[in-house]
């Protein structure tokens, strides 16, 4: 049994004896607030119960930002999600900036209030600062303006950006970017236009 | 209400709409917050959350349910009918339903034991839009109105009130849904905006204290006075969560959570935003 169980394990059995038990500290989401949080949301359109239901990424990373994450739970993080990116079939990781561009500036998708039917955009700017034209930018994320004026077009700079794209987490435990391809945000060809919105020359993130 | 009320309602959000678009034509680089204190102060005798309290009032006072019979022996916390100050101290427990309640929680459990109205007939509108207007909206207007000036002071003294303390403070750092956002991905650091509009850090004192006491709001946008109950709805749709059960224990939670966050600040609200 890995550690990781132990401890879900523990919580688990804390949680049937209930009051006193000293392992359980304040800030451990038990069995019973799980429960109670299912309990306070009804579904919605595509908004599903179990969009509740954390994976380990989500559960690990449900702390506060001032906690920091402990080491080997990173480790395990951003390796479970390296492990989950899927690369295109074709080798082709960039594909039109023009495209890129419009996904990064539309945030619908995945609401409840979202028609499913419509593809979800990427919201980059929401919290990044991408182009010099769009000022109405974020600050959640760093600035990718000029990223790929001042990375190049490598082969391996196209790996890694459309990897970090499809998993932040593979590469940042915890990241507060969303997951855009592990969680089907955006399709593999919208993966490819953002791809291509970053590293294009042409780009007007770097113009 | 009169036809006239309904027409200055009109006129207001027709020129805070106008306020608007020139905010988003102006300099887009210069905070949003900035922007929305000069409106704020530009409407200041003029917030149409007023139209929300003066109805509100009137619903407090009036005979109404099956069993015809006024709110002012509700007791919200400081006693049957005792209204000034009340907000500044919610959530809190309340040994008659056994449960930590904020204000709107409280006031339909008045509605449903003093006057007589079904859960359901209590809460069929919690929310209004346009002419499906919301009493309780209406009411939590005026009785919030009633606070403005004084200080927060939301105790954790019983058990349930600590319990809901904490558990709120573990929602705000639940992630989950498509996005793996949770409240702490917007709100938990200071000088962080998505697109423009600044993010106040709700982990602190100083936002928390911006961010909560500001509530209910007038939304020029949408032309309603929102609730705090409202504004946990919206942002949990935002964050790709299903939707927030009106009252629920997680509500409730989140709020004890913020609102005693924010004790020492003045109240300050209904205010006016964006
Ligand atoms: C909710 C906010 C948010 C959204 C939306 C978002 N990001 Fe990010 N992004 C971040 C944060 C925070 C970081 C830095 C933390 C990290 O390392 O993951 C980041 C990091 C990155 C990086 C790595 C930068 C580097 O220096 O290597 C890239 C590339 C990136 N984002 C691209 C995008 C693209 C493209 C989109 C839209 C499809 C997007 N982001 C949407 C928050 C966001
Ligand atoms: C994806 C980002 C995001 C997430 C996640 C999010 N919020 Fe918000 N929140 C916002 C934005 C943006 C605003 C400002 C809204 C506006 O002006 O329209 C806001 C406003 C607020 C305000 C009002 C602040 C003020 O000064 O008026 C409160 C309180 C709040 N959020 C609480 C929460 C809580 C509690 C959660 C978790 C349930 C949460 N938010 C999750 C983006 C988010």
């Amino acid at each position: 049994m890995s550690i990781l169980k132990l401890a879900f394990a523990s919580v688990f059995v804390c949680a049937l004896v209930a009051a006193g038990c000293a392992t359980v500290s304040d800030k451990t989401v038990t069995q019973q607030d799980l429960k109670t949080i299912k309990a306070s949301f009804k579904e919605n359109g595509q908004a599903k119960l179990d969009r509740l239901d954390q994976d380990e990424a989500q559960r690990l990373c449900s702390i506060a930002p001032s906690v920091t994450i402990a080491k080997a739970d990173a480790a395990r993080v951003e390796k479970m999600n390296l492990e989950s990116i899927k690369y295109p079939a074709d080798g082709k990781l960039m594909g039109d900036w023009q495209q890129g561009e419009r996904i990064a500036q539309t945030g619908v998708g995945k609401q409840y209030s979202d028609n499913p039917a419509t593809p979800s955009g990427g919201n980059c700017y929401a919290c990044h600062q991408m182009s010099k034209a769009e000022i109405s930018f974020g600050t959640i994320g760093p600035s990718l303006y000029n990223y790929g004026k001042l990375r190049g077009t490598s082969v391996e700079m196209q790996r890694y950006t459309y990897g970090r794209i499809y998993n932040p987490q593979a590469y940042s435990a915890c990241s507060n970017m969303p997951r855009f391809g592990h969680n089907d945000i955006l399709t593999e060809q919208q993966l490819k236009d953002v791809t291509a919105l970053l590293l294009d020359p042409k780009s007007p993130v770097n113009q | 209400m009169s036809i006239s009320m309904f027409m200055s309602e009109y006129k207001c959000v027709a020129v805070a709409m106008v306020m608007v678009a020139s905010v988003f034509d102006a300099s887009a680089q210069s905070s949003a917050v900035d922007e929305i204190a000069r409106y704020r102060a530009q409407l200041q005798d003029g917030n149409p959350a007023e139209l929300w309290e003066a109805r509100g009032e009137d619903l407090w006072k009036q005979k109404r349910g099956p069993k015809n019979v006024s709110l002012e022996g509700c007791n919200i916390g400081k006693g049957a009918g005792v209204v000034k100050g009340a907000y500044a101290q919610l959530p809190r427990y309340f040994a008659d339903a056994d449960r930590v309640m904020d204000l709107e929680t409280r006031l339909v459990h008045c509605m449903v034991t003093l006057q007589g109205f079904s859960y359901a007939d209590a809460t069929r509108r919690v929310f209004g839009s346009g002419s499906n207007r919301s009493d309780l909206e209406a009411l939590t207007a005026w009785i919030t109105s009633e606070s403005k000036g004084v200080v927060m002071n939301v105790a954790l003294n019983h058990d349930k009130e600590k319990e809901a303390y904490n558990l709120g403070e573990k929602m705000f750092f639940f992630r989950g849904g498509p996005h793996d956002f949770a409240c702490s991905t917007c709100h938990a650091e200071s000088g962080k905006r998505i697109r423009l509009q600044d993010l106040p850090n709700l982990t602190e004192k100083k936002g928390a204290q911006l961010g909560y006491t500001t509530w209910p709001a007038y939304r020029v946008s949408q032309g309603e006075l929102r609730t705090f109950q409202w504004r946990l709805n919206d942002c949990f749709r935002q964050q790709r969560f299903p939707e927030l059960v009106f009252g629920s224990e997680i509500s409730i939670a989140l709020t004890t959570f913020l609102a005693n966050n924010a004790n020492g600040a003045a109240f300050n609200a209904p205010a006016i935003k964006r």
